[in-house]
């Protein structure tokens, strides 16, 4: 799976203004909204969800990364977006470091295979020291579409 | 230098594969031992030390993974890892589909 398959373009988030942990999840999702990924009345139950998720184990998963995600039955198909942040937001990291770049997804619940999926793309880019460094210095959702693409293309490592 | 070793080959049983939080898991138990700890998937063999490695396996239910474990604490590091994929099922449950 490639980013371009579940990454909504519209929905990505250079400099994220939250920050804390629920905060930065309701901004990714709310841009979700915006995007008309998901849907406005869905959003809460979503926000919660991640939230849940969250209280089973920090999806921060180290070296500056999180993938704060849930399942839920008001999407038809995985739906996700990105965000990067400037000053990092403390997610209670694994490793204890504050996180700069989130990668937040939506997945019905009856497709686990496309989340492995994902998040096996996700996983695979950002072991790439060059990758999670130029995501964290993207500006802009163009720079970070271009970021996105050039990985599609397998432009970055391993 | 002469430590054999130990490979076990277990299948994903759980509905939602390995995702995040079994992968993390998998990950904290093998962190608790010396040995190194390799799992390879079809060809593709990655570090059972990093979350990151772990999650790029992409295992589906039903998928067939090798634990390579190689060191002094081999054989025990081996069995814990093996119960640690067996319980998946039981975090599943404890998601309540969340």
């Amino acid at each position: 799976m490639k980013f371009a398959d579940f990454i909504s373009v519209k929905a990505i988030k250079p400099e994220l203004e939250s920050k804390d942990k629920e905060a930065v999840i309701r901004e990714l999702a709310a841009s979700l909204v915006a995007s008309g990924d998901i849907m406005e009345d869905s959003a809460e139950s979503i926000i919660k969800a991640i939230l849940k998720r969250e209280e089973l184990g920090s999806t921060g998963i180290g070296r500056g990364i999180a993938v704060p995600h849930t399942k839920h039955p008001s999407v038809e198909k995985l739906v996700g977006t990105v965000g990067v942040s400037t000053d990092g937001v403390d997610f209670n990291s694994l490793d204890g470091e504050s996180v700069h770049l989130f990668f937040l997804l939506v997945s019905p619940p009856d497709r686990p295979g496309d989340h492995l999926r994902a998040l096996e793309n996700i996983s695979r880019q950002l072991r790439d020291d060059m990758f999670c460094k130029f995501l964290k210095q993207s500006k802009s959702v163009d720079d970070i579409k271009t970021l996105l693409d050039e990985a599609d293309n397998n432009q970055f490592g391993s | 230098m002469g430590d054999e070793s130990i490979i076990r080959k277990v299948v994903v049983p759980n509905r939602q594969g390995l995702h995040a939080r079994p992968a993390n898991l998998f990950v904290k138990v093998a962190l608790q031992y010396q040995s190194q700890v390799e799992i390879t998937r079809d060809g593709l063999k990655v570090s059972g030390k990093s979350i990151l490695d772990v999650m790029t396996l992409a295992a589906e239910q039903g998928t067939e993974l090798t634990i390579i474990v190689t060191g002094p604490d081999a054989e025990t590091a081996a069995n814990a890892l093996v119960d640690v994929v067996n319980r998946f099922v039981e975090e599943d449950d404890e998601e309540n589909g969340a």
